[in-house]
């Protein structure tokens, strides 16, 4: 049976601190850093899941690299996203308060296909738990977004979340997500890809 | 805002993020700032919302033109030339992995009342209204001798020297006509004006080199375009700084450049009630008095202006008629088509770029003011548009910094200028540079952090 792979973007979302990059960092390396500072050099992370019915989804994931602190994120972040993965700390009742203006921006500013998974992460620290299963799953039904509960620490329910997303996005429409230089990808629709190495350079190629 | 940085960069324009990009990536401490709420400063696309709010504040945009968001209008009108060196920083930095980009469809040029096509294969060029039957021949021989020319071979130099001799040697030599000369010296080494024919002729060389070698490299024109608008190159070299640990803040007044009495040294900058320090500042001239919402600054001139760009954003609802019905063009009117020093440029594109809804055409006709009319300078351009839906003009003074800042390590950028590429953009990025470290900008490839 032959493998179809689809590219998708993935944004992160969520305030500082509430482990997004530490999330991703389970799920692309399966590694964790207690003491990992904010984000630095994390450039392009790329990861593959291969579903039940041998599908194969590629994330091209997003980091916010520190943007999202003093208005500082940029449209580009957002743009031809098809999933956004928005992430609170079950110990701090406000990044949840944070998590949702971030989602009514996208709600906003994505588009209205892109499908949104509200994350609390934490779940190792359940004895300071401040936000209940209970309250943050009746926001995620309201809201129609994915929700779940993850530890990017002990990596429960990481590769989980990851998965959920993966089967729930669009096999059936050609993937739009890449952008340029992945090289796996074609760069179609007669877009140039700066890459690729002239074929023809110098004052030989005129035709006048 | 209480930490030390290395630098602090104000504005966001394309210039600025450039270095911030390349200081970070060095491993500079940069913080990053900008007074409006957007990425871009002079050369950002802004939305529908935005561009009103900034040329017609009393005025919505209109319901018809359609959705906010399918709107990234450019302020600026220039492209990008394919062969050039924004190609090989936007490869070297490995931001095109946050970019998409288009051919812009095709080069125009104006001559004797109409608009003809820059030949862009040998076909069109056998067809070309713009050349006789005999001059053809002899533009022939022209870029035979250009294309073939070797420095280190004197049999390939036909008696010239480029480094001596004047272009209009060079054109005197081949016999050209004062109508092909236009042509070359206007659509395809893109000079601005006639000042080129009576200096050496290297730099004009250089310049046609450059856009034949552009042209061979994706087939129709010279130039490509970022997908979202020009508006998408700033971010994405602010994306490359924040990911290297540059802070990135939006929206942030600057109230004051802070500099030591005695020795007039840079020491910080003043929002509000904060003050935060860095060693160096860069910033566009809009920061350090070029305009009325600079800094206070102890009154010091640190811009001075060198002239005036009008730039008329015309919105249309139809392709720029003559042009075959392009998605995107330029159109040069050669100054001395129409009685002036200055060319006028037109540059278009269209929802194929995703700047704009289906069926809107976005039209930037500029020109270098010279007159206490520039509205009227620019009407041969307005002419060739067909009927304008809307239309917003500005007349934009262009600053240099006075001094290069290595005294006090203030360092300021260029306006964007009238020229129709980043060329000279990048010229500003490698100049400011090497005032900040005294050394060339010299591109490594960085280390990409890819996993499988």
């Amino acid at each position: 049976m032959s493998r179809t792979q689809h590219q998708f973007k993935l944004v992160l979302l969520g305030e500082s601190a509430v482990g997004k990059s530490s999330l991703v960092l389970r799920f692309v390396k399966d590694q964790f850093d207690d003491y990992r500072e904010s984000t630095i050099g994390a450039a392009f992370l790329t990861q593959t899941v291969t579903l039940d019915d041998n599908t194969v989804v590629k994330f091209e994931i997003w980091d916010t690299a520190g943007q999202e602190r003093y208005k500082a994120r940029a449209p580009m972040y957002y743009r031809n996203a098809n999933c956004a993965v928005v992430v609170y700390d079950i110990t701090q009742t406000a990044s949840l308060e944070k998590a949702k203006t971030w989602i009514r921006e996208l709600q906003r500013q994505a588009d209205p296909s892109i499908i949104i998974a509200l994350c609390g992460n934490k779940t190792d620290l359940e004895a300071r738990r401040q936000v209940t299963k209970e309250e943050a799953q009746k926001y995620a039904e309201e809201e129609g977004l994915m929700w779940s509960e993850t530890s990017a620490k002990s990596g429960e329910g990481v590769a989980d979340i990851f998965i959920s997303i993966a089967r729930k996005l669009p096999k059936n429409v050609p993937p739009t997500a890449s952008r340029g230089a992945g090289g796996a990808t074609p760069t179609g629709r007669a877009r140039v890809d700066l890459n690729k190495q002239t074929p023809t350079a110098g004052p030989d190629a005129c035709n006048c | 805002m209480d930490e030390v940085y290395d630098v602090i960069v104000l504005g966001t324009g394309l210039t600025e993020c450039i270095l911030s990009g390349l200081l970070s990536v060095e491993g500079k401490k940069v913080l990053h700032m900008d007074r409006n709420d957007y990425y871009g400063g002079d050369s950002a696309s802004l939305n529908l919302t935005q561009l009103y709010r900034k040329f017609r504040p009393d005025q919505p945009p209109p319901a018809e033109l359609g959705r906010d968001r399918d709107y990234a209008i450019d302020l600026i009108p220039k492209f990008i030339i394919s062969s050039g060196e924004l190609t090989r920083i936007l490869v070297h930095t490995d931001v095109t992995r946050y970019l998409e980009f288009k051919q812009i469809a095709g080069s125009f040029v104006f001559r004797d009342g109409k608009i003809s096509k820059v030949p862009s294969t040998e076909m069109e060029a056998v067809r070309s209204p713009l050349m006789g039957i005999f001059e053809k021949r002899r533009a022939k021989k022209f870029f035979e001798f250009l294309q073939n020319w070797k420095d280190d071979d004197p049999a390939t130099h036909q008696g010239i020297d480029l480094d001596k001799d004047t272009m209009k040697a060079v054109y005197e030599k081949f016999g050209l006509e004062p109508g092909t000369q236009d042509f070359i010296g206007h659509a395809m080494a893109l000079h601005l004006d006639d000042d080129y024919i009576n200096k050496v002729a290297r730099p004009t060389y250089d310049r046609i080199v450059l856009y034949t070698s552009s042209m061979a490299r994706y087939g129709k024109s010279p130039y490509i375009y970022p997908l979202y608008g020009l508006g998408e190159l700033p971010q994405s070299f602010a994306r490359l700084s924040a990911i290297y640990g540059g802070t990135y803040m939006l929206d942030k007044k600057i109230d004051e450049i802070i500099t030591d009495p005695a020795t007039g040294k840079f020491l910080g900058v003043r929002s509000g009630k904060e003050t935060v320090k860095a060693k160096q500042v860069i910033g566009d001239p809009s920061y350090f008095g070029g305009g009325t919402s600079g800094a206070s600054d102890g009154g010091k001139v640190r811009v001075l202006e060198e002239g005036k760009v009008i730039r008329a954003i015309c919105i249309l609802k139809h392709p720029i008629p003559g042009t075959d019905n392009a998605d995107s063009v330029q159109i040069i009117i050669p100054q001395n088509q129409v009685n002036r020093r200055n060319d006028i440029y037109i540059a278009s594109v269209s929802s194929t770029h995703n700047v704009c809804a289906k069926d809107v055409y976005v039209a930037i006709v500029s020109t270098i003011v010279e007159t206490s009319r520039p509205e009227q300078e620019i009407e041969p351009g307005l002419a060739l548009l067909g009927p304008i839906y809307a239309k917003f003009v500005s007349v934009t003074p262009l600053y240099i910094p006075t001094s290069s800042g290595t005294e006090d390590n203030i360092f300021i950028t260029r306006s964007y200028d009238a020229t129709s590429h980043f060329e000279t953009v990048v010229e500003d990025v490698q100049d400011v540079w090497k005032r900040v470290f005294g050394s060339d900008l010299v591109l490594k490839k960085r280390e990409v952090e890819v996993t499988e």
